[in-house]
């Protein structure tokens, strides 16, 4: 698995990456009330919003990790926003994604620095 | 974390029960505990939660006509409040807004009262500044705690160590022995829920909150569910809900205002503002306190804007508390919207990341009040 600075997962999963929220991430926002996913085959840039999520708290916006286009998204998790707290690595998935330049993974975290990065 | 940040006596206990601790109106607070805000407020409904609300201001007032003299600030039948007995009230101003909400217990020698935490210290000025030169002491308590059981088993928990709180009923007030200590108890809260708020000293708080938290029917419950509690219950949060511009009659708090405060009443006007708020009384005010539920499972959080059409137009209205609620198992919020879209039925857009989502009024409290009249 690969990780970014915004505490997001990514793993490839054949010619996708399936991406989510960390554990950590998770933790931090507290219940997840609420989540809205992008529509499958939208083009997106890295950085830009694709997913709102709202918990108990909050509202925050989940960026899309890198270029590529959407293929899926997990339509389950907007049923029950809960599963982001119950299962965030796992069952729990936002969406997969084609990326452009499947190189472009190198440049994120594995997991030894993202343990670091959160401290 | 800021090192001038205040501390209740129960800092410990939170810290222990492993909560996380924010900054809220600078006392260090519990905003959560392991359990998460979602099964805290659930436990709170089902069964009983305990809250440290010892940040709030507890004041004792003194004196000859002293109840009379705390009509000069608050639109309330203070005279009129029987021993032992407790009303919810507020302050306000000349321009007929409301500087605090504040809750006034007849203690039969004297009164107290329990003020906003964000409040207090201006609350303790304007009641000294105008009481005191009626002959009026005003006594911030020092030294004591002040804890909240809340939920429909608060009343099995607390009983367990005395048995006299089954025989209060909402709104009254009594001095018990809990733990051994002298504890100002009454049966109120800010839930929507049956409960007692406890006002203890300090060095016996901790061991009335491990004792009632012994009981398996009793979980601790931090601020991030006291919000959604009180949200669902259609009770206002000062500074976000009401505020010195908002009048008590826009708020809907005109139940708060006995008969014998307005017009041609016995003890009419006489409060700040008086002339406003009668009139209002009266004509009605343009803009209403309203309860919102959101169509779709988006929440609507405090600032969003609310307009009378799905394109174009101006903002005709606000929310002023929302979020989600987890009784309810949906958004809900409050704000201010004209009188003639307060209707519970009109149907409203807010707007949600440069989107019109529908809204619509509906009646306030969400859920039904637990209450023990």
């Amino acid at each position: 698995m690969k990780f970014t600075e915004e505490h997001e997962w990514l793993r490839v999963e054949g010619d996708v990456v399936v991406v989510g929220i960390t554990a950590h991430a998770a933790e931090q926002l507290g219940d997840v009330v609420f989540v809205e996913l992008p529509e499958p085959g939208t083009e997106v840039s890295a950085d830009e919003e694709v997913v709102v999520i709202e918990s108990v708290k909050a509202a925050s916006d989940i960026l899309a990790p890198l270029d590529g286009e959407i293929t899926e998204v997990n339509e389950p998790i907007v049923e029950d926003p809960g599963k982001v707290n119950e299962d965030p690595e796992g069952e729990a998935w936002f969406f997969k994604m084609k990326l452009e330049d499947m190189s472009a993974l190198d440049e994120l975290m594995d997991e030894a620095a993202y343990k670091d990065f959160i401290g | 974390m800021g090192d001038d940040l205040k501390t209740t006596a129960l800092n410990d206990l939170h810290v222990g029960l492993g909560a996380k601790m924010v900054p809220f109106a600078g006392y260090s607070m519990p905003v959560q505990y392991p359990a998460g805000v979602l099964k805290e407020h659930q436990h709170t409904r089902a069964s009983a939660g305990l809250f440290d609300v010892s940040h709030m201001g507890q004041v004792i007032l003194r004196g000859p006509d002293v109840a009379l003299a705390l009509e000069s600030l608050v639109p309330v039948s203070v005279a009129g409040l029987a021993e032992n007995r407790q009303r919810y009230g507020f302050f306000t101003n000349d321009q007929g807004g409301i500087e605090d909400d504040l809750m006034i217990a007849n203690r039969g020698d004297h009164l107290f009262v329990v003020v906003n935490a964000a409040c207090k210290d201006a609350d303790l000025a304007h009641m000294k500044s105008h009481l005191e030169p009626k002959g009026v002491s005003v006594e911030m308590i020092e030294g004591r705690a002040l804890l909240a059981l809340q939920g429909p088993k608060s009343e099995e928990a607390l009983a367990k160590l005395n048995p006299a709180v089954s025989d209060m009923r909402f709104m009254d007030v009594a001095t018990l022995t809990l733990v051994g200590v002298e504890c100002w108890v009454s049966r109120s809260g800010y839930t929507g829920e049956d409960g007692y708020e406890i006002s203890v000293p300090e060095e016996a708080a901790e061991e009335l909150a491990k004792a009632l938290l012994e009981d398996e029917l009793v979980l601790p419950i931090g601020l991030g569910a006291r919000d959604s509690l009180r949200l669902e219950a259609g009770l206002c949060l000062y500074g976000h809900d009401i505020d010195k511009d908002t009048s008590p009659v826009a708020a809907k708090l005109q139940w708060a205002i006995q008969k014998v405060r307005r017009a041609e009443g016995e003890r009419a006007g006489g409060f700040p503002g008086a002339e406003t708020i009668l009139r209002e009384l009266q004509d009605g005010a343009t803009q209403a306190r309203v309860g919102l539920r959101p169509e779709g499972r988006a929440p609507m959080r405090e600032g969003v804007e609310l307009f009378a059409e799905s394109e174009g137009g101006e903002a005709i209205g606000r929310v002023t508390s929302g979020g989600f609620g987890p009784t309810v198992g949906g958004p809900v919020a409050m704000g201010y919207v004209p009188s003639d879209k307060s209707e519970p039925g009109t149907v409203l857009y807010g707007e949600l990341r440069g989107k019109r989502q529908p809204v619509q009024v509906a009646a306030l409290p969400f859920v039904k009040p637990g209450f023990k009249r």
